[in-house]
């Protein structure tokens, strides 16, 4: 590959990445209260589709990122009201939450747009050179050529471990997934602090999720996340509870995304199956490799009820 | 909460909970209940009459005898994979893996079946299945190996082998294993003698149907009546005490999930035996995530899963008379299955309460 191939190719690295980051904050979010978001990729689901339905109702993508973030917020919610107040199993309700908008969101898409109808196209995210910056050599183009919702990733990252680790809703935070019973006994209402969690991490997966349909592409397609919101809570342990091991995760994702569809257009020897499995191969050993080694918020998974002991 | 009904009020009121055996019975059915209630709504706002929604989905699924084997033959593959789920969920694993073992479960399969045409066909079946089994059952047994030996969550590795399961087969129909001809992603057929031989003529109900009826009696009697199932069940609700009566935790960590996975290897191994007769991408058509919302909905119980399997195969082959029919996309069918999943898991709070209706008299007397 010669330069300008390269530039494309990390550039494009880096694009693919930037959902499974925007959802992984959003799942770091969660995890910090002890929450297992397993609902992400139903949370980046609808916020794909409702990014698409935003941008096609206003012809501003603006306004489709918006309305991603939304729909994301609501799936998030029910994920919030069964692991926090119904206080049940969260991978199942997750998966439950999963199944139930892969549904609704390729139903409505069959109502909207009509069954069988071509997918509509619809205004998209476009490419915004940084002036002076992107005329930097190769790292300019890279990194100061890419969309809005890059860059205002890419900013989350610092901007979320300030919150986390540097202000006293990050202290609140972390208290209630390490220690909710004391957390309480301070006076920091525990479900209150989880909802907030669950609400910052639906406005982020359904971003992420929206990016899909209206930055990547500009349609949205059944089952279009395919994986991904797996792929982004996985990247939270991987990243190891930190925004910018899932900066890492990400684009080690995106990095392999990239590269199955590079070989796929090349038709080079390896089939790119191979290339497609690996980032799935890849989180099963990384994961066999920190775990035991890194140790995530100690309340997760559990619910809290300020009732028993 | 109250609310006023003619003279009559509708009491809604907290109580202690209740468990009994009717109380098992009655959750799944509320919840059913409700699903269909939301799904309803939807369809009405997307401007099409539910109940003429509903009506052509029961007649697509029970309208007359071919249908309702169609629903048996649909409702087989989401029977063995929620058998071999209910044995995971009982040990504590929480397994999201079923499609993938039922992909590597008709993997393995289809070789058998392509590879050994020169054994008749009573010896040939039982080798099929085999493979099959075994497929399933050391995909499964992967994600328990890691739980067990490393303690990462069985949660995330299953998703990802589903994931590499799709796209090894998807590789394989692709180059090595595509038919001679090759102009489909398809592999060459399995011998003949192979094929799941057709029980009723007319339907495609076939021999995997008993396969499935004899797997419903193999799992209550490994679950609730041997020793294995006894110490699966022990680790299931609590691997401390588990532990320390002496029972191996890791080893029934694996072994849950390997036999989790030949159950769904079988359900791949029925898929291809007798419907397709050869290895086609997404042959398994989401049946491993339908599947746990047949275990869930079934109680984690054979006799409930029976029933649950039945309603989601009524459910697929009726969504498509229904779309038909009524306009409305089949995808309908994975909103109910997730409210399904939703409510199923709200039983607990829906128990809480009790609903009652009083005449207005007795209220203020």
């Amino acid at each position: 590959m010669d330069e300008v191939n390269v530039i494309g190719f990390v550039q494009a690295a880096i694009r693919m990445s930037t959902p499974i980051l925007l959802a992984g904050l959003g799942g770091l979010f969660t995890s910090r209260v002890g929450i297992i978001n397993f609902a992400l990729e139903g949370i980046m689901v609808t916020g794909a589709f409702f990014g698409v339905f935003g941008s096609y109702i206003s012809g501003s993508p603006w306004i489709g990122a918006l309305f991603g973030m939304i729909g994301g917020m609501a799936a998030a919610l029910i994920l919030g009201f069964m692991s926090i107040t119904v206080k049940v199993d969260q991978v199942v309700s997750g998966t439950g939450i999963n199944i139930l908008f892969l549904g609704l969101t390729s139903y409505l898409l069959n109502i909207v747009f009509d069954i069988g109808a071509k997918p509509s196209q619809v205004a998209s995210f476009q490419d915004i050179p940084i002036p002076i910056l992107s005329q930097i050599p190769f790292i300019g183009p890279i990194l100061f050529n890419q969309n809005a919702l890059v860059y205002i990733a890419m900013l989350l990252v610092p901007f979320c471990y300030y919150v986390i680790y540097k202000t006293s809703f990050g202290l609140t935070l972390r208290a209630v997934g390490e220690h909710p019973r004391a957390a309480d006994s301070l006076g920091i209402s525990v479900v209150k602090t989880r909802y907030i969690a669950i609400v910052i991490s639906g406005l982020l997966g359904g971003l992420g999720g929206a990016f899909l349909s209206i930055a990547q592409l500009s349609v949205f397609m059944e089952n279009m996340t395919a994986g991904r919101g797996y792929v982004a809570w996985a990247s939270v342990t991987v990243g190891n509870w930190n925004p910018f091991g899932i900066l890492g995760a990400s684009l080690l994702f995106g990095l392999a995304d990239a590269l199955q569809l590079r070989l796929q257009a090349f038709g080079i020897g390896i089939p790119h199956q191979f290339f497609m499995m690996l980032p799935y191969i890849l989180t099963m050993l990384v994961l066999a490799g920190v775990v035991g080694r890194t140790v995530g918020p100690s309340a997760m998974g559990k619910p809290y009820s300020s009732e028993s002991k | 909460m109250n609310i006023k009904l003619g003279n009559s009020q509708i009491v809604i009121e907290r109580k202690p909970p209740t468990k009994t055996m009717f109380s098992d019975l009655i959750g799944p059915l509320i919840a059913l209940f409700l699903a269909l209630l939301v799904s309803a709504a939807i369809i009405a706002l997307s401007g099409v009459n539910p109940i003429l929604a509903y009506t052509s989905m029961i007649d697509g699924a029970f309208g007359n005898f071919r249908s309702f084997a169609e629903t048996v033959v649909k409702a087989t593959p989401l029977l063995l994979a929620a058998l071999g789920l209910t044995i995971s969920y009982r040990t504590g694993l929480v397994s999201i893996g079923a499609e993938g073992q039922i992909v590597m479960g008709g993997l393995m399969a289809t070789l058998a079946g392509i590879y050994f045409t020169m054994l008749p066909g009573f010896v040939l079946i039982p080798l099929v299945m085999l493979a099959g089994m075994l497929g399933g059952g050391l995909w499964g047994a992967i994600p328990g190996y890691l739980k067990a030996k490393l303690g990462v969550s069985e949660v995330i590795n299953t998703i990802m082998l589903n994931y590499i399961a799709i796209f090894f087969v998807t590789y394989l129909l692709d180059i090595p294993l595509r038919e001679p001809p090759g102009y489909f992603p398809q592999s060459a057929m399995i011998a003949k003698q192979a094929w799941l031989p057709i029980m009723v003529t007319g339907t495609r109900f076939h021999l995997g149907v008993l396969f499935a009826i004899i797997a419903i009696l193999v799992v209550y009697f490994l679950l609730w009546r041997s020793p294995i199932g006894y110490q699966m069940r022990a680790v299931g609700l609590s691997q401390t005490t588990a532990h320390t009566s002496g029972i191996n935790v890791k080893k029934n960590l694996v072994l849950a999930m390997g036999l989790s996975g030949a159950f769904a290897g079988l359900a791949g191994m029925v898929e291809v035996a007798a419907i397709h007769h050869r290895l086609v991408n997404s042959f398994s058509s989401g049946y491993g995530f339908d599947a746990m919302a047949v275990a869930l909905l079934g109680k984690l119980h054979p006799a409930g899963v029976v029933i649950a399997a039945l309603f989601f195969g009524a459910l697929r082959v009726g969504a498509n008379m229904m779309q038909r029919t009524a306009q409305v996309p089949a995808s309908l069918v994975f909103v109910i299955q997730g409210l399904v999943i939703l409510f199923v898991l709200m039983d607990a709070l829906l128990r809480q309460y009790s609903i009652r209706i009083v005449k207005e008299d007795v209220v203020h007397g």
